[in-house]
């Protein structure tokens, strides 16, 4: 709200100048700028925003399923069906036994996406402040425990996936340590937690390598003065540490949320397809397009999206996240503030290969 | 103005990337028009043209298609065949065979279809069917006849076929002088005189495959067959929701209540069942013929080399039903020289580039005489076995949307035997979702 009407009176400025003629540094440049900008834009066109548009278009077909009954044949093409695909997620009758009942397929997989996301970036936020702490002392060695740390997030991820596979096999090293029998790739709550346990194990280190880069900014006089003033270490952590942190904390959590919304590998690699516990708005995407159902699949891709937006937007607007580092100038350029929020669409994009 | 000419260049050459790009993501939607022999005018397959064909199946394992193929060349060098391996998971090779049906390939020849694909493939057009005239059927076992075959027309020829046995522990049962059950109330009373006898915590007496996956659908279409009941009927109607169906999936379920199956069964597919036999934790493993070779080797990895043996599947109230496994070839729509396709399809199916394949690979031939043959039996004494498996065989359901239907029957299997559902409840439901992907 503050920035709509901050904006208003920036318009008129821009619009009554001679708009060539606005910045002196820039004049006639105008041409070799876009010219030099097209290739990027024409790779975020091809790759991002067609892909995006046909995607919408699909969302709003249906593909002919009728077979004829004397030659078993199936109609082909597509149909025009409004908003069928998105109203069919509260209308289908096709219910699921997940960890909240029978509920719908997509309702399950919702649920399965935020309860997983939360759970993942709560575990993963506190592990990965913990390492970047520790990363962060001197002491012998540092080089090898911070390459260390780094392994589980180098190591891609359906390769983890399988390798937890094999950890939480029925037979397998966790079994065998906790000396029980947890049929964790069955479909059931410890296959929930076993999702939880290897995200947490491949991302903790992400958090912890963007804090610790976070904590080497802060300067060794702010503790040495709270030393002298009679600090407690508990009170440094809380007082110093984690408020200077914090900006860049706020953007690694972003980050991990933004992913870990889109969780696809880890569960469909791990514990396999059609397992409710763990079946998150991803898989249930990927596996109606794998049925040919492209339509309700871009639709349910579609929600994810605007799921993520919108969960990007408000760790934009309540905790500040400032996602491309430029909220210093706030004030002063409203023109640049605009920029930040149709940039958070390519920072997105970003993270799309990330995982 | 220098730059107005390579900028216009540059323009120009992403324009037209762009169009390459849009084209190339419009294959993976659904918009494309009625395919090559859609509509009434089915038999109008045009096969008279020759040439190079592209070859497409999973991963040649043994490298014996790739032997047959240059053999192939080297007797054809005007309709080179090349071969397109897809990877190990059935799924993707499916979405694979799909993709390059949705965006036309001409290239794609001939495609090894899993059975439980035909009907999908044939009602949506991807493959064309075979003139009765030129690929004789009369020599091929029923049932994989039966499984290539859709709407009475023949959709692929059958060029290898499955089914399941029971691997059992000779050596055990002959020390407590005991037969291979035919049911599995008789397999129950054998494991416990043996475990009786062997005082072997470890010992597990049977297991199939019932992690949640397509084994699952096999296995528990096993069980309701040989109780004499049905998932989809003769008529072609779901009819799941009978005391039979609920005797066989009951079985399985107290199988696993009573500690016939080890509890972690449920997450296993065939590579850890095969493992526990080897490892001499099973004495009775229902599984494909495939581990009848790995099990024998006696390089130290199988425990039970030369100890056990193969017999017919048990079954609920007599002698069990193998679900039908198998990969049978097709003629892709949209491939260019269909000619040749038909005419490697014949030379594959061949009676001895099928012997030699089998012998080559231990896949399980689909014409009859082959199980009798000397060199056959001689290489792989449980063929006679497996003639009668494949012979007593029932299909998977026949169905379009083969995909939902199965994970339909996966959710009700799954459901019941981790105990979350009652099998009359998870079969009653699963008529119903039948009902609906079914017509």
């Amino acid at each position: 709200m503050a920035t709509a009407t901050a904006a208003a009176p920036a318009r008129p400025a821009t619009g009554d100048g001679h708009k060539r003629k606005k910045n002196a540094l820039s004049d006639g440049q105008g041409r070799l700028a876009w010219m030099l900008l097209a290739p990027t834009l024409l790779v975020i066109i091809v790759v991002a925003g067609i892909p995006v548009l046909m995607s919408i278009r699909e969302s709003f077909f249906q593909a002919n399923a009728g077979v004829d009954p004397t030659t078993g044949l199936v109609q082909q093409g597509d149909r025009f069906s409004g908003f069928a695909n998105f109203t069919n997620i509260f209308t289908s009758p096709d219910t699921v036994p997940g960890s909240y009942g029978q509920i719908g397929r997509f309702a399950n997989a919702f649920l399965n996406t935020t309860l997983i996301t939360v759970v993942c970036v709560i575990a993963e936020t506190i592990l990965g402040v913990a390492m970047a702490l520790i990363m962060a002392k001197a002491f012998r060695g540092r080089g090898i425990v911070r390459a260390g740390i780094l392994v589980p997030w180098a190591i891609p991820t359906i390769v983890s996936a399988l390798m937890w596979k094999l950890i939480f096999d029925e037979a397998g090293v966790m079994n065998r340590i906790l000396g029980s029998q947890i049929l964790w790739l069955a479909d059931s709550a410890s296959s929930f937690w076993a999702v939880v346990i290897a995200d947490v194990w491949k991302t903790a280190p992400f958090i912890g390598l963007l804090t610790l880069a976070g904590l080497q900014t802060i300067p060794a006089e702010v503790y040495e003065a709270a030393k002298v003033d009679g600090a407690t270490a508990w009170q440094q952590f809380t007082r110093i540490t984690l408020p200077m942190v914090k900006p860049t904390l706020v953007v690694a959590v972003l980050f991990r949320t933004l992913d870990t919304l889109r969780m696809f590998d880890l569960p469909y690699g791990m514990i396999g397809p059609g397992k409710y516990r763990v079946e998150t708005l991803s898989i249930f995407a990927y596996i109606e397009a794998t049925q040919n159902r492209y339509g309700p699949a871009a639709a349910y891709a579609i929600i994810l999206f605007v799921y993520v937006l919108l969960v990007a937007f408000l760790f934009v607007k309540l905790l500040g996240a400032d996602v491309i580092g430029d909220s210093a100038p706030k004030k002063k350029k409203q023109k640049r503030d605009r920029g930040a929020k149709t940039a958070e669409v390519p920072a997105l994009e970003m993270m799309g290969g990330s995982h | 103005m220098t730059f107005a000419r390579p900028a216009r260049r540059v323009l120009i050459a992403a324009t037209s990337l762009t169009a390459l790009l849009a084209a190339a993501a419009c294959g993976g939607s659904g918009s494309s028009t009625a395919p090559a022999g859609s509509g009434s005018s089915a038999p109008a397959v045009d096969m008279s043209k020759h040439g190079p064909i592209e070859y497409w199946q999973g991963k040649d394992t043994s490298g014996n298609a790739k032997n047959l193929i240059a053999q192939w060349n080297s007797e054809h060098p005007d309709e080179k065949v090349t071969l397109r391996e897809l990877p190990d998971n059935a799924d993707q090779q499916r979405q694979q065979m799909i993709q390059n049906t949705q965006i036309k390939d001409t290239k794609m020849g001939v495609i090894s279809v899993d059975i439980v694909w035909t009907a999908e493939f044939a009602a949506n057009g991807y493959v064309v069917p075979l003139p009765a005239d030129q690929f004789p059927t009369d020599e091929f076992l029923p049932a994989t006849v039966k499984g290539s075959t859709y709407f009475n027309k023949l959709y692929a020829y059958p060029t290898s076929s499955d089914g399941g046995l029971l691997y059992y522990r000779k050596d055990l049962l002959d020390k407590y002088d005991l037969q291979p059950p035919t049911t599995f109330d008789e397999m129950k009373t054998a494991c416990k005189t043996i475990k009786d006898g062997e005082k072997d915590s470890k010992l597990n007496c049977f297991a199939g495959q019932y992690q949640k996956y397509e084994g699952l659908t096999v296995n528990a279409a096993e069980a309701i067959n040989s109780a004499g009941g049905v998932i989809v009927g003769d008529d072609g109607k779901p009819n799941v929701n009978t005391p039979e169906a609920k005797a066989g999936l009951d079985a399985i379920k107290g199988m696993f209540d009573d500690g016939t199956i080890p509890k972690g069964a449920i997450t296993w597919q065939e590579e850890q069942g095969r493992q526990a036999f080897q490892d001499g934790e099973l004495i009775f493993h229902r599984n494909w013929p495939y581990v009848y070779s790995l099990a024998q080797k006696t390089d130290g990895s199988s425990k039970v080399a030369g100890k056990f043996g193969v017999a017919p599947l048990p079954g609920v109230s007599g002698p069990g039903v193998s679900s039908l496994g198998g990969h049978n070839w097709a003629i892709a729509a949209n491939a260019e020289n269909k000619g040749t396709a038909a005419d490697f399809i014949k030379w594959w199916a061949s009676s001895e580039i099928q012997k030699d394949n089998a012998l080559a690979t231990s896949a399980a031939p689909t014409r009859s005489a082959l199980y009798t043959d000397p060199d056959m039996v001689k290489k792989y004494p449980y063929m006679p076995i497996l003639l009668k498996s494949i012979e007593t065989a029932q299909p998977r359901p026949i169905a379009v949307q083969y995909g939902d239907v199965t994970l339909a029957i996966q959710d009700a299997a799954y459901g019941a035997l981790q105990g979350q559902t009652a099998t009359d409840a998870a079969l009653s439901s699963l008529q119903t979702k039948l009902q609906g992907l079914i017509k």
